[in-house]
């Protein structure tokens, strides 16, 4: 084992070899100034170093196979069969818990995101208070469960990803013409936001796995896809939370108006 | 010394804080619906332990040696005025912090194993690791390439919809040119990229770009660097596959 540690060790190093180049090259070439606390930044780079090796072997080692595992567990038709009475070939629809299951991953992950978490303080800030801080969350947490089951029954189903794709990017683009102005950005970030370095890798094994055991399916096809559902769906969600909280708002303020 | 054991103490708990819900949703889904034991828990546990411990040190390294010399520089070249080191340190950041994030480290590997399980390209392990960095470097150029499209549209104030819009024009017509093999792993790859590393560096950037600019503001245009960040790396990773 400390055999391959040492291995990864060094594959790591030459991974974020052009990290360390670029930072010290600009710092030496451009800016010309001693690095403050160079010892500390130091230590602080072998810390990561040594961080993302720990990490890629611990994934190695329980999140892919156990995304595997789970995939393979839940759409094992002893499995499906076992907790219902079902004859001929199953459908789409039998699959249920493995959409119920890439539900939950989507939303227990992304409610406790911490980048999700600052930004929305910010947005609240911003927008004055009509932006809610768990509105934003639960959104966004909403969208990537909805996006990655999506992306589970496009696997099972084994329908062509770009359809889904471009069909998502014309609602978001008709989302966008009317949308208040001041969520589009943030609607547009929150999409890449979401999708954190522990969620991804998890999610991508769940795609792997689904595509291994459900039959007809290529891995190299029908594997990959479900990031890409976790990253376009919070866009649409978030538009449509700012829309509602928007007409909520303008309903309030007519009503007011009448009263008055 | 008690200090930095603290900070480490309090990188731990944020980590495990990350882990939690999965784990939580992982023992419901056996314990509860599978109701079958984990095949080789002991295995699963150790590699969780290597997963707290990793990001753990992955985490405080980066806020103590990264973060402060990554946000100093990009705060700097936002304020310095040359346009053009300021293109050059853009691009340079966004391909750097891509380089290094471990997600996209993970599943270019992992890309690399399915498209050699496949039959795509050899087994062997150069042309794996071949296929893998050709993926990462990809993926790197490409949000080098966005970081820099961001810095400029807040230069010159440019509509953040239009891009992105025409960025969704370019996605649909480079798919419909692209091999079918390679469409998931480039719609996937805009969502790895924004990560760890990217989002806090990247952020401090277009925040220091649009708070040193008069007529901007800063939460408006320091926003939108990682939309672009997720959208070329599609549009990049699809045409790798149309040339390779």
């Amino acid at each position: 084992m400390f055999d391959q540690l040492g291995n990864l060790l060094l594959n790591t190093a030459l991974d974020v070899l052009p990290i360390v180049a670029i930072i010290f090259g600009f710092q030496f070439l451009v800016i010309r100034k001693p690095v403050a606390n160079l010892k500390k930044v130091l230590i602080g780079m072998f810390y990561v170093l040594l961080g993302i090796t720990l990490f890629l072997m611990g994934l190695e080692q329980a999140l892919f196979p156990l995304g595997r595992l789970m995939a393979e567990q839940l759409t094992n038709p002893d499995f499906i069969i076992a907790s219902e009475s079902i004859t001929g070939a199953l459908q789409w629809y039998d699959y249920y818990w493995v959409y119920l299951f890439a539900f939950a991953i989507g939303m227990s992950t992304t409610i406790a995101e911490p980048s999700l978490i600052a930004v929305a303080i910010k947005a609240k800030e911003v927008s004055g208070g009509a932006i809610g801080i768990w509105g934003l969350r639960i959104a966004v947490a909403l969208g990537v469960a909805i996006g990655i089951s999506l992306g589970a029954y496009r696997i099972v189903s084994g329908t062509p990803l770009h359809y889904y794709i471009i069909a998502g990017y014309i609602v978001v683009v008709i989302q966008t013409f009317f949308a208040p102005k001041m969520i589009v950005p943030l609607a547009y970030d929150s999409g890449g936001v979401t999708t954190s370095t522990v969620t991804v890798p998890l999610v991508a094994a769940l795609g792997f796995g689904l595509a291994e055991t459900v039959p007809g399916r290529n891995v190299l096809i029908d594997g990959f896809g479900l990031i890409a559902f976790a990253s376009l769906f919070p866009i649409i969600s978030v538009m449509a939370y700012a829309q509602l909280s928007e007409w909520r708002s303008n309903k309030q303020s007519s009503s007011e108006s009448k009263t008055e | 010394m008690k200090r930095s054991l603290l900070a480490f103490f309090n990188a731990m708990l944020g980590s495990l804080r990350d882990l939690l819900p999965i784990i939580l949703v992982v023992a419901f889904f056996q314990i509860v619906v599978i109701q079958q034991p984990l095949e080789n828990i002991a295995e699963i546990f150790t590699g969780v332990i290597f997963i707290v411990l990793g990001l753990t040190f992955f985490i405080y390294g980066l806020e103590m040696g990264l973060f402060p010399i990554g946000e100093s520089m990009a705060r700097a070249f936002a304020y310095k005025g040359s346009i053009f080191w300021l293109s050059v340190f853009a691009f340079a950041l966004g391909f750097g912090t891509t380089i290094a994030e471990p997600a996209l480290i993970a599943i270019a590997n992992e890309a690399a194993d399915i498209a050699a399980g496949s039959g795509h390209i050899d087994t062997t392990v150069s042309a794996k690791s071949a296929y893998a960095d050709g993926l990462r470097y990809t993926v790197a150029f490409s949000v080098g390439c966005a970081i820099l499209l961001g810095v400029i549209r807040i230069l010159l104030n440019w509509s953040i919809q239009y891009l992105i819009m025409a960025g969704y024009i370019l996605v649909v017509i480079v798919t419909a040119f692209a091999p079918a093999e390679i469409i998931g792993i480039a719609y996937d790859s805009g969502g790895v990229t924004t990560s760890t590393i990217t989002v806090p560096l990247v952020t401090a950037l277009g925040i220091g770009l649009a708070s040193s600019i008069t007529g901007r503001n800063p939460m408006l245009d320091g926003f939108g660097l990682i939309a672009f960040a997720s959208l070329l790396p599609i549009i990049f990773v699809l045409i790798y596959g149309i040339v390779v």
